[in-house]
């Protein structure tokens, strides 16, 4: 579903993706984990478009990402091509990025009415149905700054799913909220991934949570995957120095 | 002096739906300059950039003066065109002041916080969509009390329209000058307090449009910070 092909993505002389390539298998959920700065979150921006690779290729479902087919070769994508690829992609971000300006409800339809063309009704419903989920349906009516962050984030999270990606990008989800409010939102997404054949790519420094429900945790240092595997091996068994030192420093915070 | 200041009353007065006329039909110009230029000075092709450019750099460089007598005066010589003096003074203010308008416009823009854009990118709404549902809506709020200072200065610019002969107040004033030489300090101190009213006027519109911006946002009150969240908070 994902495809990463030596990216390489600098700012300025900060080489933050190092010849990066992977790939990632659709429904498969992707936990991205290391220190900050060791290029992760870029990996999600690149992918949904908010960053441009300095070289290399990303391909979503087959369809080159960053660039378009022209002629024989590929050239840089234009707008036209973005708004296609972008289809396939949502992503739900740290601080959650509500509209202030719209209700909740017109948070989650927005971007179903006026991007994919459905009838206000049917995105009414199809949001409701979204809220009911994410357990705020009472709160439609409300503006998103009345609500706590967890459930801002949980609205941020009906609003992804109300485009149906195919991937949902998941950045530090939980990092900006206060701590009794996590479980809520980790409970939430467990039920999403479970339900749902979504394709997941996660970072996050909920090392509980990743190894419960990631199909594979890939470890990053310094712009390259320093290891990957099923969550068992890497979490128990690190076969990497770095990795062992980057865990024990996580856990060890608790 | 009863009879006196009843007399100077009814004259200035009769200038008022001139004054009125000015500010409102150049606060209407000035309105849709500002978006208009302050937009063209954000957009992705350099054309339209320079183009905007030139003329806010043009209109807020030259003496607003010059640019009345040029319009009034010079613009029927070369092209033949001569304007009613009172549409010739509204086109003034308004170039004049969108000019302006068109900085507050890109500043409260450009202050939308990126996140805004970003969560409008990753739910694949198109520039165009992105900047009229998203970021706009937002930047208005900021927008509301600059714009107020402007057209402050704006309402009070309109007595520039004297020089190209509009009967507003300030002219009206002038034409009791011979007459009541010895009552200046009156004739003057009536068009202090009605330029004073129709700031009042103008400071009201504004801050009620604020105030419902305002809570369009969430947002208790102008001017503060966002309403804590009970929870995480923004």
């Amino acid at each position: 579903m994902v495809r990463f092909e030596n990216v390489i993505k600098r700012f300025g002389d900060n080489e933050v993706c190092r010849e990066l390539s992977f790939t990632v298998a659709p429904g498969e959920f992707v936990t991205l984990i290391g220190p900050s700065g060791s290029g992760k979150t870029t990996i999600l921006r690149l992918l949904m478009t908010l960053e441009r690779v300095t070289s290399g290729l990303i391909e979503v479902g087959g369809e080159p990402l960053s660039h378009m087919p022209r002629g024989k070769g590929l050239v840089p994508a234009d707008e036209k091509h973005l708004r296609k690829v972008r289809k396939r992609i949502g992503m739900v971000f740290q601080q959650f990025n509500l509209f202030p300006n719209m209700d909740v409800l017109r948070n989650v339809t927005e971007a179903p009415v006026h991007v994919l063309g459905e009838s206000r009704d049917a995105a009414e419903a199809h949001a409701m149905a979204l809220l009911e989920m994410v357990g705020l349906a009472d709160r439609a009516r409300e503006h998103p700054t009345r609500l706590s962050g967890g459930q801002q984030q949980r609205v941020a999270i009906a609003r992804a799913l109300a485009m149906r990606p195919d991937v949902l990008l998941l950045d530090e989800v939980t990092s900006a909220l206060d701590p009794e409010l996590v479980a809520g939102v980790l409970a939430l997404l467990r039920k999403i991934a479970s339900t749902t054949d979504i394709t997941f790519l996660c970072v996050t420094h909920e090392m509980g949570f990743a190894r419960e429900v990631s199909d594979r945790v890939m470890m990053f240092d310094a712009g390259r995957v320093v290891e990957e595997g099923t969550p068992d091996v890497l979490f128990t068994d690190p076969g990497h120095e770095r990795t062992r030192a980057f865990l024990h420093a996580v856990l060890d915070r608790r | 002096m009863p009879e006196n200041l009843d007399f100077i009353l009814r004259t200035v007065l009769q200038g008022l739906p001139y004054t009125a006329g000015a500010a409102a039909g150049g606060i209407a110009l000035t309105a849709v300059l500002s978006f208009a230029a302050g937009l063209a000075l954000l957009s992705r092709s350099r054309t339209v950039r320079v183009v905007s450019r030139v003329y806010v750099e043009g209109f807020r460089g030259t003496s607003e003066v010059v640019q009345l007598f040029w319009i009034y005066f010079a613009l029927p010589v070369l092209v033949g065109l001569q304007l009613v003096p009172l549409f010739a003074g509204i086109l003034v203010l308004g170039l004049n002041h969108g000019a302006y308008g068109a900085e507050i416009v890109r500043g409260a823009v450009r202050s939308v916080p990126r996140a805004q854009y970003e969560g409008a990118v990753a739910l694949n709404l198109g520039p165009a969509q992105r900047m009229r549902r998203v970021i706009l809506p937002q930047a208005v709020v900021e927008m509301l009390p600059p714009f107020n200072n402007l057209f402050i200065q704006l309402l009070k610019n309109t007595s520039l329209l004297f020089l190209i002969q509009v009967p507003e107040i300030f002219r009206q004033g002038e034409i009791l000058r011979p007459q009541y030489g010895g009552q200046l300090g009156l004739i003057y101190l009536v068009l202090a307090v009605l330029y004073l009213a129709l700031a009042l006027l103008i400071t009201f519109a504004t801050g009620r449009l604020e105030r419902v911006a305002a809570r369009r946002l969430g947002r208790k009150a102008p001017g503060r910070a966002g309403v804590p969240a009970t929870g995480g908070g923004l």
